[in-house]
């Protein structure tokens, strides 16, 4: 394989979805917006503590805009046709999974790295390490964008189906992610319930980095985001590749 | 070298067979036509074809480059033109043209003057900045045209580009397929229309039920079914069938003023005419033999299908 065609293709791919799907004005004011609303339904008139909780917060806002928009692109460009033209460029599918994943993944990093810097300003937030937290973000926008790009790959070219598909998977994971129980707090079937779920890694990290302390070592919340970022990417690759073989 | 070279495609879609043992050589720099029926199992080869779709059996070489097996070197080389395949409506015409020339590597000055030289040839470049949502059929479709010759591919694929087209529309895709023969590339073209194949392609495949019934090339193959041709002639004053009994004339049909004659043999057919006309003292108004069409053959080859 030409490596340099290959990462082209990426490259390009991922300036398409951002230029076309994640540069619109009601995505990046929903992506900023919605933080807003979940930050006021999570803690206003709750007697919570915000550097217990803040971290949960995080990872959720991180979980939603990685993967909210990456299971519609597919099913969208199937739609709309532009799809076939897509597979008939110099592009194979790991091009498009992985530039879908990486415009997720911008995305995601960019709009949560606005909503912690503001948070940060007005609630004085604890760093343990700067660093932990840029890796933090950096693989969880790529863990749950894999994730948005696996949801993208059922035959389909109906947006709305993947939407539904979308939620029954994504809601699931955030309620078993010890986000609204700190996992310190959980013990017997519900921690390992918890373990269940990627968020609740990301979770983890953000503990580290902001507060200092974790359940588990930050090394292995990484190798988890990691290992199951590979599961999604296979995953959606052989789901994909089997639409070739039956005609998209 | 062949610029496609198929051998023995085949693909089905559970119980039904699309394509069956397809072979197809394209020689390199001619305009080659793919024709079929609906559901013949022209788009499904073409698919194959530009990796689109897996085939379950066989092989497709694009000038000797698997495209199964190294895709990206293959498609590299070629321009593809889906059947109902779009381009981004949420872009501008240019946009959509710079961003498929990033996919093959042009640098950025030479993307904007190939883009621009091909808005200007595809009658386009006052429409340039404005989102491809805006357009018509016609404009998208030649949009979709200057995305897949942005980079001048040796090979270009076209799956019914005309399908649909209003007469200006039309005329811009052929002048531009032509355009891009005689510098160089290779054509394929899938089409209904069967004048057009006529008109453009050196040479052509006809399948049918997901095989290849005959390639070979327009003339060739209309003189192949060349067996039903007429002589169309009208009097000055009204004959009788009776006037066209004759060896080598098979029948006559009256046709409003004029008589059809039917002769495996049109040379003498109408010399006979002309020396009845001679001996009733009939004048010819006007006369004229039918060429044998490609539509006869392709008819023929398709019946049933």
């Amino acid at each position: 394989m030409d490596w340099k065609i290959f990462i082209r293709s990426i490259l390009v791919i991922t300036e398409k979805n951002m230029r076309i799907y994640y540069f619109k004005g009601p995505v990046v004011i929903f992506g900023l917006l919605f933080p807003l609303i979940m930050f006021l339904t999570f803690f206003i008139g709750r007697d919570l503590d915000l550097i217990l909780f803040f971290p949960g917060f995080l990872g959720m806002m991180l979980f939603f805009t990685a993967s909210s928009v990456g299971p519609l692109i597919t099913p969208w460009e199937k739609r709309e046709k532009t799809y076939e033209r897509l597979v008939s460029l110099p592009v194979i599918l790991e091009s498009i999974i992985i530039g879908d994943l990486l415009a997720g993944a911008i995305f995601g990093v960019a709009i949560t790295t606005i909503v912690f810097i503001l948070c940060a300003m007005l609630l004085h937030l604890p760093l343990a390490s700067a660093g932990l937290l840029a890796v933090s973000f950096i693989l969880g926008s790529i863990t749950f964008a894999a994730l948005g790009t696996l949801l993208a790959s059922p035959t389909t070219d109906n947006p709305s189906n993947i939407m539904m598909l979308s939620s029954l998977v994504r809601l699931p994971l955030i309620f078993i992610s010890g986000i609204f129980i700190p996992l310190g707090q959980l013990t017997g079937w519900m921690f390992v319930l918890t373990s269940l779920s990627p968020l609740t890694y990301l979770v983890d990290l953000f503990h580290a980095a902001l507060n200092g302390d974790a359940i588990y070592p930050p090394w292995f919340d990484m190798l988890v985001l990691v290992a199951v970022t590979l599961i999604f990417i296979v995953c959606a690759k052989i789901i994909q590749n089997r639409n070739l073989v039956k005609g998209i | 070298m062949d610029a496609i070279k198929a051998t023995n495609l085949r693909k089905s879609f559970g119980p039904v067979t699309a394509v069956s043992d397809v072979s197809i050589a394209v020689p390199e720099g001619s305009i080659f036509g793919f024709l079929g029926p609906n559901g013949a199992g022209k788009t499904t080869t073409i698919r194959m074809l530009t990796g689109v779709l897996i085939p379950d059996a066989g092989s497709a070489r694009i000038f000797g480059t698997d495209i199964q097996k190294d895709p990206l070197t293959a498609k590299l080389k070629m321009g593809v033109i889906p059947e109902n395949g779009t381009v981004y409506s949420d872009l501008t015409a240019m946009q959509n043209i710079l961003l498929t020339a990033k996919f093959y590597g042009l640098d950025p000055e030479s993307r904007k003057a190939r883009a621009e030289k091909i808005l200007a040839r595809l009658g386009l470049t006052g429409r340039k900045d404005d989102l491809v949502r805006t357009f018509s059929k016609g404009m998208r479709q030649r949009i979709s045209i200057a995305c897949a010759i942005v980079h001048s591919p040796p090979l270009l694929i076209l799956d019914e580009p005309t399908t649909g087209l209003d007469v200006y529309s039309r005329r811009l895709v052929i002048d531009t397929i032509r355009h891009m023969n005689d510098e160089g590339s290779t054509i394929l073209l899938t089409t209904h229309n069967i004048e057009e194949a006529n008109t453009l392609c050196s040479k052509i495949s006809i399948i049918n039920a997901g095989k290849i019934v005959v390639t070979d090339s327009p003339e060739k193959l209309k003189k192949t079914f060349d067996t039903s041709r007429y002589v169309e002639i009208a009097f000055d004053q009204p004959v009788t069938a009776g006037l066209f009994i004759a060896p080598g004339i098979t029948r006559a049909e009256p046709r409003g003023d004029k008589w059809l004659i039917y002769t495996d043999d049109p040379d003498r057919a109408v010399k006979y005419l002309a020396s009845v006309a001679g001996r009733e003292h009939l004048t010819i108004i006007s006369i004229a033999t039918s060429n044998p069409t490609l539509e006869e053959a392709f008819v023929r080859l398709t019946a049933g299908a």
